[in-house]
């Protein structure tokens, strides 16, 4: 693996061998010591260009526990504020001899570019604008096949705002590389413009799609894009898309239901559901720490 | 050991010469290895077998089993995958074979590492490095089905099934049909 | 005055046809055209090679952005029209979206007396309103009467339609052009590249295809209300070209260009993220490219225009959405529209068609005749050339066809009788 910039760089084997290794690192960390040597002496920085607390923390866990120095860069307290680019930013930072860079923007395709400017060290996409959120989608894989077993012939529901989510995009590319069906449901406002070579479905009756569902996904309403201008109401977009207690009761007992967090509890989930045993949003959290160790590890470990 | 090796070398495969332990001789070197655990440690109170992925996971199994049929005893038995630890990593390929399960906590415990092969030692290295993680042992021992030499760290075994003076192309593959010594091409 | 020249062993190439002959050139102006006038130039003259090639009216360019004043980092007049030269052509109109813009006679003059030193004739655009912003109509009778014959907010479309449909009333008038960026800011806000599959799965904010129809339709019903002439600027989607087909058709006086870039690169050029291929309005489909070059061949679209818009490489070195929008043009325009379209049909969209839209016809674009002004270009069509950024005579390097070999490309560029490019090196 070169880089991790979306999740079709992986293709199925390469998923499946993340998932595979990200196993053996969900085990380290239920030993007594969390920490395993692997990448001594390597240098992984994290770039959040756009705040993000918890994807930072779990990416500086997963690095922290493989032994790497890390090195943490937000732009609340940096130079892009003075004005410098984000390529001089990563030039800058490469310098100091960075082995692997995870990078977070607001803009899509980002770490793409950044793979362009970088010359040895290798770019994890830690999020970019609305293009993808690769590891995200892989902690989502690891914990459904946690729970069930597989993924192949599930059926997913991907529900809410998937035009501006990162999440969804990937989450497309992987469940659908792995095996599983795909439906998104979603108010028109909130689809992207065009669906085409996507292997999706579209529904718009979320209580027609529920009891189908082996996986419910559902994303976040990201208020702070505005996306609240592309519904009425919040009142009427939790009517029709959330998963309200009513609408848990459709659900088959053995479905599962994760959400890449942070949660609106009372928009996209109610409150008591979130609480439910078919919500698994503490062990995807618990588990995007092992996901991102075998990404860094087999990007910094995995091959000479 | 002698599975990793063949990994480490994709797109080559083990060729067979002569096969120097059967499976019979293969059988006879674990009850006496299982026998020699026994008599080293007093009995087994606080013994604790480790098997090392992939190829000393099975004999790990087998010198249980024997042990529970001789002796009565329940051994703890556990697995362990060094690929985290090895000190090649980014050197050439490093993943982890299999899962690590160890049974117990292991303070105070005498733990015996088994391996299939022991070779440059280096793999036993990150054995020990591995294994502190989970508790002070109060004693670590080594148990290897075959000692092919060339050690290139300061690590001797305390069980061998047997020694098996070796050059340094060649391979060694222990299963259950027994130990045969080839090479890869 | 410059030597007196001659170009020798060619063939003419104008609105009135194709025939083997010399030129020669003296005073500014041809002197004679023939088969084998060579002998009747002077001795002194400088002798120009023109075998195997063509010798045509220069190309004239309705929109070229030379950024001066104000974004001199990004190309200057002086830069700008080195590069025109260099592609071809012998006058461009410089886009009034400057820093500050072109909406007073001082920033006009300003701009003439910089391109009157330049290796091309400039001819400066005015705004339509004050500043661009869409608020108040620029001074145009002031403006026209410097010379200034096309009027547009480009950058942006008049997003006001009484603001427009004033200024259509007002131009009629002055006998000047306008000519609109057509955009709907409000559909397009945001948008990064054009709004479809190639958008959707990039996960950048798109623009659709609609923003810019809803303005030319728009426009086109302002110019029928007032009768005045319009030019739409850059079409980029299949819908445009049919509302302008259907305009035409009744009789309006509009007019069209496209871009060459929109003639040959789709939306999928985006998938890397390069803002290299970030242009307002955005590269759009393989559809809307067929569109385009049909009606580029059966003439609903009358020129090609470069929307020549130089950034410095820093300001393109952003994220993709954060990037300006805009391409390299000049150099590249006449190898790149070589590449799908006959060298007649060519040269009739981006000489003569053009010429006259500008008001610059027949001192350019006009027949290659004895006492014509001479501004005429001589492309070789079988020359092959591979484009270099780093050889560009601009001063920035954004050009998106970097790397891409083509056959056919100007030679020499004769402006006002003056050898200003020979053999693909400007002179000065």
């Amino acid at each position: 693996m070169t880089h991790l910039l979306s999740v079709s760089d992986l293709g199925r084997d390469g998923i499946e061998e993340v998932l595979r290794v990200a196993e053996a690192f969900a085990e380290v960390g239920t030993r007594p010591i969390r920490k395993v040597p692997t990448l001594r002496g390597k240098a992984i920085a994290t770039l959040f260009f756009e705040d993000s607390t918890r994807t930072r923390l779990s990416f500086e866990t997963a690095a922290k526990r493989l032994s790497a120095d890390v090195l943490s860069f937000s732009v609340g307290a940096s130079s892009v504020k003075k004005g410098e680019s984000v390529r001089d930013t990563v030039e800058t930072i490469e310098a100091m001899g960075m082995d692997a860079l995870v990078v977070r923007h607001a803009s899509a395709g980002v770490p793409v570019q950044v793979s362009r400017w970088v010359r040895r060290c290798k770019v994890v996409n830690g999020g970019d604008g609305w293009h993808e959120h690769p590891t995200q989608a892989l902690l989502d894989c690891f914990t459904v096949r946690q729970v069930r077993g597989q993924i192949e012939g599930l059926r997913v529901l991907v529900v809410g705002d998937v035009l501006h989510s990162r999440v969804a995009r990937s989450q497309v590319l992987a469940y659908h590389a792995l095996g599983a069906s795909v439906t998104l449901v979603a108010p028109g406002s909130l689809l992207p413009a065009s669906l085409e070579g996507w292997p999706v479905e579209v529904g718009d009756d979320l209580d027609a799609e529920l009891p189908k569902a082996d996986v419910v996904s559902l994303l976040r309403l990201q208020a702070e894009r505005g996306s609240g201008a592309f519904v009425p109401t919040l009142r009427e977009y939790t009517a029709r898309f959330g998963l309200t207690a009513r609408r848990a009761q459709l659900l088959d007992p053995d479905a599962v239901v994760t959400h890449p967090g942070p949660m609106v509890r009372g928009v996209e989930i109610a409150s008591d559901v979130a609480d439910l045993p078919q919500a698994v949003v503490t062990r995807q959290v618990t588990n995007g720490v092992a996901v991102r160790m075998a990404v860094l590890f087999l990007l910094l470990g995995g091959a000479a | 050991m002698a599975e990793r090796e063949r990994s480490h070398t994709r797109g080559r495969i083990f060729v067979p010469r002569t096969q120097v332990l059967s499976a019979a001789d293969l059988h006879r070197a674990l009850v006496r290895m299982a026998h020699e655990i026994a008599e080293r440690n007093s009995g087994l109170d606080g013994v604790v077998l480790v098997g090392l992925q992939t190829g000393g996971v099975p004999l790990a199994r087998s010198i249980a089993e024997t042990l529970r049929e001789a002796e009565d005893a329940d051994v703890p038995t556990g697995t362990l995958d060094v690929a985290f630890y090895r000190d090649d990593i980014g050197l050439r390929p490093v993943l982890p074979e299999a899962v690590t399960e160890i049974p117990c906590e292991l303070t105070g415990k005498a733990v015996v590492l088994v391996d299939d092969v022991l070779f440059t030692g280096r793999t036993v290295r990150a054995a020990l490095h591995a294994l502190s993680d989970f508790g002070r042992a109060r004693t670590v021992q080594l148990a290897v089905m075959v000692d092919r030499g060339h050690r290139e760290l300061p690590i001797r075994p305390d069980y061998v099934g047997k020694n098996l003076p070796t050059r340094r192309d060649e391979m060694v593959d222990v299963s259950e049909d027994g130990v045969t010594i080839g090479t890869l091409q | 005055m410059s030597r007196p020249l001659v170009l020798r062993g060619g063939e003419v190439l104008d609105a009135c046809g194709r025939r083997r002959a010399d030129v020669v050139v003296a005073g500014g102006v041809v002197r004679a055209v023939g088969p084998d006038v060579a002998r009747e130039a002077p001795s002194r003259a400088q002798v120009l090679d023109a075998g195997g090639c063509v010798v045509a009216p220069g190309l004239v360019d309705l929109h070229a952005h030379l950024r001066e004043p104000g974004r001199e980092e990004a190309e200057t007049v002086e830069t700008g029209a080195r590069s025109a030269a260099l592609g071809g052509y012998t006058a461009v109109v410089a886009m009034p979206n400057t820093e500050p813009p072109v909406d007073c006679a001082a920033v006009a003059q300003e701009v003439l007396r910089l391109g009157a030193r330049a290796l091309v004739e400039v001819a400066v655009a005015g705004t339509i309103t004050v500043g661009r912003e869409g608020e108040r109509l620029a001074p145009m009778g002031e403006l026209a009467a410097l010379g200034v014959r096309i009027f547009t907010d480009d950058g942006a479309g008049v997003q006001d339609g009484a603001l427009m449909r004033r200024a259509l009333d007002y131009a009629r008038g002055l006998g000047v052009t306008l000519a609109q960026h057509c955009e709907d800011a409000a559909l397009a806000a945001g948008g990064a590249m054009h709004e479809g599959a190639c958008s959707s799965r990039l996960g950048l904010p798109g623009a659709p295809a609609a923003a810019e129809e809803t303005m030319v339709a728009r426009d086109i019903a302002l110019a029928r209300l007032t009768g005045a002439r319009l030019h739409f600027l850059h079409l980029s989607t299949a819908g445009s070209v049919e509302l302008v087909r259907r305009a035409k058709s009744e009789g309006l006086s509009v007019t069209a260009e496209a871009a060459p870039h929109h003639l040959v690169l789709t939306d999928a050029a985006c998938a890397g993220y390069d803002p290299t291929f970030k242009v307002s309005p955005p590269l759009r489909t393989e559809v809307d490219v067929e569109c385009l070059r049909a009606g580029l061949a059966d003439g609903v679209i009358d020129a090609i225009a470069t929307d020549h818009a130089p950034h410095a490489p820093e300001a393109k070195d952003l994220p993709f959405d954060e990037a300006p929008p805009g391409m390299l043009g000049l150099e590249t325009a006449l190898p790149v529209v070589l590449s799908f379209l006959g060298l007649e049909l060519a040269l009739d969209r981006m000489s003569w068609r053009p010429a006259r839209i500008a008001g610059l016809a027949p001192r350019q674009g006009g027949p290659v005749v004895e006492g014509a002004a001479a501004n005429l270009c001589v492309i070789d069509p079988a020359a092959t050339w591979t484009v270099d950024p780093a050889r560009l005579a601009s001063r920035s390097r954004n050009t998106p066809f970097a790397g891409w070999t083509f056959t056919g490309r100007n030679r020499h560029t004769i402006v006002a009788g003056e050898a200003v490019v020979v053999d693909a090196e400007a002179q000065r």
